[in-house]
């Protein structure tokens, strides 16, 4: 324990300089969601800004802290000055933002979103005053975007591996025991208790243990694991060594998308970071527990998501699932009692065992204690990475954290793939395990899909069913040939084809798939349709009865039109139509020929982004035909 | 190939758990997994070849035919399916004359689709070779195959 002792004073002492630095620091939200918004062409710039004008500062790359809609994001903080954050910086915007900021030393109030000062800051707000920020409580994410994921003396600073310390003084039992009190239960998506499934596992016999981290994050939708390994991968590595401790487990895989791989860029350099500090290895910190972590790849299979599919792959085999029992807690990775936790439950055990399960029961509520990331995305103002207590109200997370819908709000996907879609009179529902059970979707793994008018509903089940009809392994029946007939009647459906006799086939097919098929994946597989079916009947009716889709989605049931009277003749749509289908002279309202359009949107787009166009194309659902 | 192969299979252990990370070893190397490098493979394992084609077709990543110069792959997670990603895809198709899972016959471009890139706040995103571009639209895209070469 002394070595680490020794290495987190001169963190803390490095901490403190950089909360004191003499010269400027630059921060660049550099996430794989913010190198896509462009992160990495700012840092370019922000260096060729810094070599012309002499300047001597350092830029350092921070994860993601959440509010996606602001990427890419850079913070400033100049010696004497609180850390100042800007959003959707441009190459126009960070011209002006260092020039201000950085030589003439004041931040640039007009761009600047907040800072993260305690005190007020020259009319700047606190960033987490923002409306996206403010209602959140930030346990698992409380270091995202804030350190240096690839610095573990960063995360020693503020407290990282203080869980691990504290419960390698306490017996295993006792550290089950802390967890049980805490009322944690899996994040993955079952919410099954944390501390029975370990219990198992520690009583199970078997000379060897394992424990797997789940990052096979594969719900589309989904990206909080990602986040969180990119932003802060030791809480997640250290949480791993605290659940291995307490099953007696000496190994510890990480199996992660191949998909993510500057996730996986960032556990390879933690990990030999660890091993550096002999947080890794034999005998840890002199407490006699020994543990060793190796990272697996996915291959690109949703259903390896599964416990027991999962176990597969990692054997070298086809991820597919097995019955249970026996589970893998009893007998698992090559028939050795196993543990799989999801990312997000492994990040919150150091908090847990560093704050203790009195702190952790303050948030949440009796039963669904402490808090849940999710990934907000679809149709919402402000997308991004949020975490709130459990049993938030979706309205909350919906209006005042992701700013309201883009048009109406028409439905909210919890869930992922496997769950179900709630229509508005679910709004105040609060956000916990049974109550969207009982609601007739899942918690999943933290997916939340905001659907306004523009999204046909019929068109997502029909989506959602042909995802997980395409990832089904095959080896159960009722989830390999229901799935298919059931994709095959919305495909109907939505290409006008449908009769009424479709719905109960499709509830019946579901009730079925729910009963019959082997694992969760078929078990949970009609859940978007059967919601669907419940909430939104009529849509599917319109587009049965009056082969019509409201929201203007399903190809088959729309046409594009040109609007004579606004048409500008500006030739901007004839140049971009593939197919030759829209002609006219200039300055003259043109023509579309819909026997040759192919509804590609392409003239679509640049009538309403085209300044002279005069958003004079249109797509109409279709005249009711018979 | 001889030799590259070989030292892959020094990284490995001869164990069957060792066989998905030596495909995505040899499809790194070698861009897909060619009926060469099974045979070798099933040597070195110990394990059937028909193992080894029922292991790596069940798996959405490895390919078993030669990939093209540029590879985009075009996200159709919700979010960018709720977003248009579906409409990318279908532009892609009849512009490059191929489906989804195929190489143009010049082999400038695969083309494919993926399940998700976890970048969903900034829908809808394709990936080309291993820049990720964020909030498409159909005409910038077009605009932007002809930078690959």
């Amino acid at each position: 324990m002394n070595k680490l002792t020794k290495h987190i004073a001169s963190a803390k002492k490095k901490w403190e300089m950089l909360q004191g630095n003499k010269e400027p620091i630059i921060y660049v939200g550099a996430a794989s969601c913010g190198r896509a918004a462009g992160a990495l062409d700012l840092l370019t710039g922000i260096n060729a800004f810094l070599e012309e004008h002499n300047i001597k500062a350092r830029v350092m790359q921070v994860g993601c802290i959440g509010p996606c809609y602001l990427e890419p994001l850079i913070d400033i903080k100049m010696p004497g000055q609180p850390r100042i954050s800007y959003g959707n910086v441009n190459e126009k915007t960070l011209a002006l933002i260092l020039k201000t900021h950085l030589l003439e030393g004041k931040p640039h109030a007009k761009l600047a979103l907040g800072h993260f000062g305690r005190e007020p800051f020259d009319g700047i707000q606190s960033f987490y005053e923002l409306p996206m920020l403010k209602p959140q409580v930030r346990i698992v994410l409380r270091n995202c975007g804030l350190i240096d994921p690839e610095d573990i003396d960063q995360y020693l600073a503020v407290d990282g591996y203080q869980g691990l310390m504290n419960a390698l003084k306490m017996k295993p039992e006792d550290v089950i025991g802390v967890v049980h009190q805490a009322g944690l239960r899996g994040r993955g998506g079952a919410g099954f208790p944390t501390y029975r499934k370990w219990t198992v596992c520690r009583n199970s016999p078997g000379e060897q243990r394992y424990l797997i981290c789940n990052a096979d994050e594969g719900d589309p939708g989904a990206f909080m694991n990602r986040s969180l390994i990119e932003s802060d991968p030791h809480a997640v590595l250290e949480g791993m060594l605290i659940a291995g401790y307490a099953i007696g487990a000496s190994k510890g895989i990480i199996y992660i998308r191949a998909e993510y791989p500057l996730a996986i860029e960032r556990l390879k350099s933690a990990i030999r970071q660890m091993r550096e500090y002999g947080l890794l290895g034999k005998n840890i910190l002199g407490s006699g527990f020994s543990f060793d972590i190796k990272i697996k790849e996915g291959a690109g299979a949703f259903v390896c998501g599964e416990e027991t599919a999962l176990i597969g792959s990692i054997e070298g085999k086809r991820g597919m699932p097995k019955s249970r029992p026996p589970f893998p807690a009893v007998a698992g990775l090559f028939k050795s009692p196993t543990i799989i936790n999801n990312v997000e439950t492994l990040g919150t055990l150091p908090n847990i065992l560093r704050n203790g399960a009195e702190w952790y029961n303050k948030f949440g509520k009796e039963g669904n204690r402490g808090t849940k990331t999710f990934s907000l995305v679809g149709k919402v103002r402000r997308p991004g990475l949020i975490e709130v207590q459990l049993g938030t109200p979706l309205r909350e997370i919906i209006f005042d954290i992701g700013g309201g819908v883009q048009k109406n709000f028409k439905a909210i996907q919890t869930g992922g793939p496997s769950g179900g879609c709630l229509s508005e009179e679910f709004l105040d529902l609060p956000v916990d395990y049974e109550s969207l059970a009982a609601a007739g979707s899942i918690m999943g793994s933290g997916g939340l899909i905001i659907m306004d008018d523009d999204t046909c509903i019929v068109d997502v089940a029909k989506y959602f069913l042909d995802f997980t009809q395409k990832e089904s392994c095959g080896k159960c029946v009722p989830c390999r040939v229901g799935t298919r007939h059931m994709v095959e009647i919305l495909d109907r459906i939505t290409h006008g084809e449908g009769n009424p006799e479709d719905l109960l086939a499709l509830r019946t097919l579901g009730d079925t798939i729910k009963k019959g098929a082997l694992c969760g994946l078929g078990q949970t597989a009609p859940n978007p349709v059967l919601t669907t079916l419940r909430y939104f009947r009529n849509e599917y009716l319109e587009h049965i009865k009056d082969h019509r889709c409201r929201a203007v989605v399903c190809k088959d049931l729309i046409e594009y039109r040109v609007i004579k009277e606004k048409c500008t003749g500006c030739q901007s749509c004839v140049r971009v139509c593939p197919t030759g289908a829209i002609t006219g002279p200039r300055s003259e309202p043109h023509n579309l020929d819909v026997t040759k359009c192919i509804k590609c949107r392409s003239c679509y787009e640049v009538c309403r982004h085209d300044a002279i166009a005069g958003d004079a194309i249109v797509i109409r659902s279709a005249e009711k035909r018979i | 190939m001889p030799e590259a192969i070989e030292k892959i299979f020094k990284q490995h252990g001869r164990t069957s758990d060792e066989l998905i990370p030596i495909l995505q070893d040899v499809q790194k190397e070698f861009g897909y997994i060619s009926p060469e490098s099974v045979k070798k493979i099933s040597r070195y394992l110990k394990v059937s070849e028909n193992q080894i084609y029922g292991v790596s077709s069940f798996y959405a990543q490895f390919r078993f035919t030669e990939p093209g110069r540029h590879g985009i792959k075009v996200c159709l997670g919700t979010a960018c399916h709720v977003r248009g990603g579906a409409t990318l895809l279908e532009v892609l198709e009849r512009g490059l004359g191929i489906s989804c899972g195929q190489t143009t016959e010049d082999k400038r471009f695969d083309l494919e689709r993926v399940a998700c890139l976890g970048c969903c706040a900034l829908s809808p995103v394709v990936q080309i070779d291993r820049d990720i571009y964020s909030r498409m639209t159909v005409n910038r895209l077009t605009e932007l195959l002809k930078e690959y070469e």
